[in-house]
């Protein structure tokens, strides 16, 4: 990082007219562009197994260096290795397996309905499933999550009702948020899942709050919330480590290293020079660095901290190394700023196909049933998103009546909104007229 | 208490004085004692009781985790009051002075005032931030603000602005068991006494103040509603905090028979009572402290345009804060004092 100063500025000390050395800005380059072969050898991600698991009530400043490895339980001879290996039951994994395979058809299917043309915006999660499921399954269901926008796995692992999904995504008539968010910003109170934002990191205070709040009842729940890589730059993330460390709150934050933020790679975030999960140790939390296309690793990390948030030893960090695989959103094409062999090269392979393969080498699942699952999961999505369908697609009329949009920003709808709401009724029927059958 | 009340107990000498502070202390006490989801939380309001002393003596009394200092982090304070709201909890957290809640903003707009809307009612951040705002206490240009527009502008946010101990206490307690996110700025100013705007006056306490009589249990005043501290014929004057005092004071002084609204809360506002006086006395004053551009009166300026266009005899005039930063030796030369008020009356009513 010891950058020369660029040639072209180097008119030393144009400024300051003494002899000190000219200074140079460092500004952070991935190492791979468009056209480039990618080769990620020089990452370590050291053996499967190899990590040791500390206990549960361990003090942080005892297991720092978990903060600089990488917890990895699935070997390439697909066996479970080592200390971390939660040692599942097969039914659980086939489980996990299903949730992942729903998840992918589910992209799958709405990332396409955004290009036929059904809905405005969609983000799938290709390549960091993992990371949401079987996370998610080691919490209780009644713990609190706070995730970004890329957990829709967790929605899924927790039983959420495809319909909905989709009648938001599409704002039509049956989305219950009444079409006031963009898509896949959901919300599920009855699945203890926090209301997505768009602004970044702003839920992982909230997450702390909501663990705070429980801890000063006495509940026994705890929380967890999700942020990516880069957007552990935002203030948020630091004062949330700050209130969960000076309060000892029953909080896991997770952080999800998939490499890029849009188009940022993760060196504007501070990767070049250490590790996501040592943020913790400035804040004496603990931190955990996990395979993150590592199903096993995921859940097993996951329930260690929830284990010890629980038991009142407090929060965790923990930092999820994976890749993502596709575009941040329908929005975007990484083909413009990142070579395309990145995500066949990522040496920690797929999440979806390691968890398959480790169920396979235990004798416990099949290339037939899997071909089965993956088309019963594309069955399902089809026939929900024709029933989703039936509620109308966004901007195809089958929206909530105008008046939704002037209710719930208060409590009571105060003089002023209700005269705005008696403007855009007007306005409907100068448009309209009368006639037409729904406000 | 009702005002016949009020004056059985002024006239029998049994009435209880208290200053704004006091009052905002008991109506934390109260409500920290009626609702187990209360909590009180901010930058030294714990064991301290806050460098203003409106938190005294109730970590003491209700515990560590109902009232506890916090980081100094007010996006971490807003933040995890959102969370706390979401948990179920009413959190009421302090910002130290209201020109330190900018860290707190986005949290503030784009979380706690929407959380309701785009969860359709799944989850709301029902807290009250206490903040104490404005100048004249020679605090600088970090120490003197007064940002409400900047909260007003903001849908689904309410503002609230107490001038008396009486309205503090009923207000706070409404704040608190509101609903929806409340932005509570308390005028520091007039923390211990009301100010006539004549700085060079010595101060008068509130026990010298009707307003200062402050029953001692729960009572509400109810949000969105304004109060006519005087009745008159020859103006209108919209006014809030620590501006009702001074804007009553020079009206006393040049003989005014001035109609004065403390708005008491910006959003909702009070649109009927303030409609009822324009139209009544055809000349509207509006008097704020915080900075003029885009101030609330601009909001207020428009209404009264808007509503009142045909019964004016004047055009709507506004006495502000200059469009500066709070000076700190200037700053007599910066608030909107007698001197500017009185003009302003001057040419309204000469027209």
């Amino acid at each position: 990082m010891a950058d020369q100063a660029d040639p072209k500025s180097q008119t030393p000390n144009s400024q300051s007219g003494d002899n000190r050395p000219a200074l140079a800005l460092h500004v952070p380059e991935p190492k791979f562009r468009p056209g480039d072969k990618a080769d990620f050898s020089d990452i370590d991600i050291g053996e499967p197994g190899a990590v040791p698991r500390p206990d549960e009530n361990a003090d942080p400043g005892d297991m720092r260096d978990l903060a600089y490895g990488l917890v990895r339980v699935l070997g390439d001879d697909n066996k479970a290795h080592g200390p971390w290996d939660p040692k599942l039951d097969p039914e659980t994994l086939r489980t996990m397996l299903g949730h992942m395979a729903l998840t992918r058809a589910f992209d799958e299917r709405m990332f396409r309905g955004q290009r036929q043309g059904k809905t405005s915006f969609y983000m799938k999660c290709t390549g960091e499933e993992a990371t949401s499921i079987a996370s998610s399954m080691a919490l209780a269901s009644d713990d609190m999550v706070f995730p970004s926008y890329r957990q829709q796995g967790i929605l899924i692992a927790r039983g959420y009702s495809l319909l909905e999904m989709i009648n938001q995504i599409y704002s039509n008539k049956g989305d219950k948020l009444k079409g006031r968010q963009l898509p896949i910003m959901y919300s599920s109170r009855e699945h203890s899942f926090f209301s997505i934002s768009g602004n970044l990191a702003t839920q992982t205070p909230q997450a702390v709050g909501w663990a705070m709040a429980s801890a000063i009842k006495g509940d026994s729940r705890i929380a967890a919330t999700w942020v990516g890589e880069g957007s552990t730059a935002e203030g948020d993330f630091h004062s949330a480590c700050t209130f969960a460390a000076v309060y000892n709150a029953p909080v896991i934050l997770n952080v999800i290293n998939n490499q890029w933020a849009i188009s940022s790679f993760s060196g504007f975030a501070g990767a070049e020079r250490t590790t996501f999960a040592a943020r913790a140790l400035g804040y004496g939390l603990a931190g955990l660095r996990v395979d993150g296309n590592d199903a096993l690793a995921c859940y097993a990390a996951q329930r260690w901290a929830a284990n010890r948030a629980r038991a009142n030893q407090g929060p965790t960090l923990i930092e999820y190394f994976t890749y993502r695989a596709e575009g941040h959103s329908t929005s975007d094409d990484p083909s413009g700023y990142r070579s395309a062999q990145e995500r066949e090269e990522w040496p920690l392979g797929d999440p979806v196909k390691r968890l398959k393969d480790h169920l396979i080498a235990i004798g416990e699942w099949d290339e037939e049933r899997q071909e089965k699952m993956d088309r019963e999961a594309a069955e399902r999505v089809k026939k929900t998103t024709k029933e989703a369908e039936k509620n109308g697609i966004l901007g195809h009329g089958l929206h909530h009546p105008f008046h939704t949009m002037f209710e719930d920003v208060f409590e009571e709808l105060p003089w002023h909104l209700q005269e705005q709401a008696e403007q855009a009724t007007h306005e409907r029927i100068t448009k309209f007229g009368k006639e037409r059958p729904f406000g | 208490m009702s005002a016949e009340t009020k004056e059985q107990e002024a006239q029998a000498g049994t009435e209880r004085r208290v200053n704004m502070i006091e009052a905002i202390n008991e109506a934390l006490d109260i409500m920290l004692e009626r609702d187990p989801d209360v909590i009180v939380m901010g930058e030294d309001v714990g064991y301290f009781g806050g460098v203003f002393r409106c938190t005294a003596g109730l970590q003491e009394k209700h515990g560590k985790t109902r009232v506890f200092d916090t980081p100094i982090s007010e996006c971490g304070i807003i933040g995890v009051a959102v969370g706390m709201g979401a948990y179920g909890l009413r959190p009421v957290p302090e910002i130290q002075f209201a020109d330190y809640i900018y860290p707190g903003l986005d949290q503030l707009i784009s979380e706690a005032a929407r959380l309701r809307y785009r969860s359709a009612t799944e989850y709301i951040a029902p807290m009250t931030v206490r903040s104490p705002f404005g100048g004249g206490i020679f605090g600088g240009q970090t120490h003197s603000q007064s940002p409400e527009s900047l909260f007003t502008h903001v849908s689904g946010l309410k503002t609230v602005i107490p001038s008396t101990p009486y309205d503090a206490k009923g207000l706070l307690i409404s704040c608190i068991e509101d609903n929806d996110p409340v932005i509570f700025f308390e005028p520091k100013r007039i923390y211990n006494g009301p100010f006539s705007g004549f700085y060079d006056k010595p101060v008068e306490p509130w026990k010298k103040h009707d307003q200062s009589i402050v029953p001692e249990g729960y009572y509400k005043i109810p949000l969105g509603e304004a109060r006519t501290v005087r009745e008159g014929e020859a103006l209108t004057v919209l006014a809030y905090g620590t501006m009702v005092h001074v804007a009553e004071a020079v009206c006393r002084e040049k003989g005014v028979d001035a109609e004065i609204l403390d708005l008491r809360t910006l959003v909702p506002l009070d649109i009927e009572a303030i409609e009822t006086s324009v139209k009544k006395t055809g000349r509207c004053l509006i008097v704020h402290e915080a900075t003029r551009t885009s101030g609330f009166g601009s909001e207020l300026s428009a209404l009264v345009t808007e509503r009142c266009f045909y019964h004016l005899e004047a055009p709507v005039e506004r006495v502000t804060g200059f469009d500066t930063p709070y000076p700190h030796s200037l700053e007599w030369a910066y608030f909107p004092g007698p001197v500017r008020i009185g003009e302003a009356i001057d040419k309204i009513l000469s027209e």
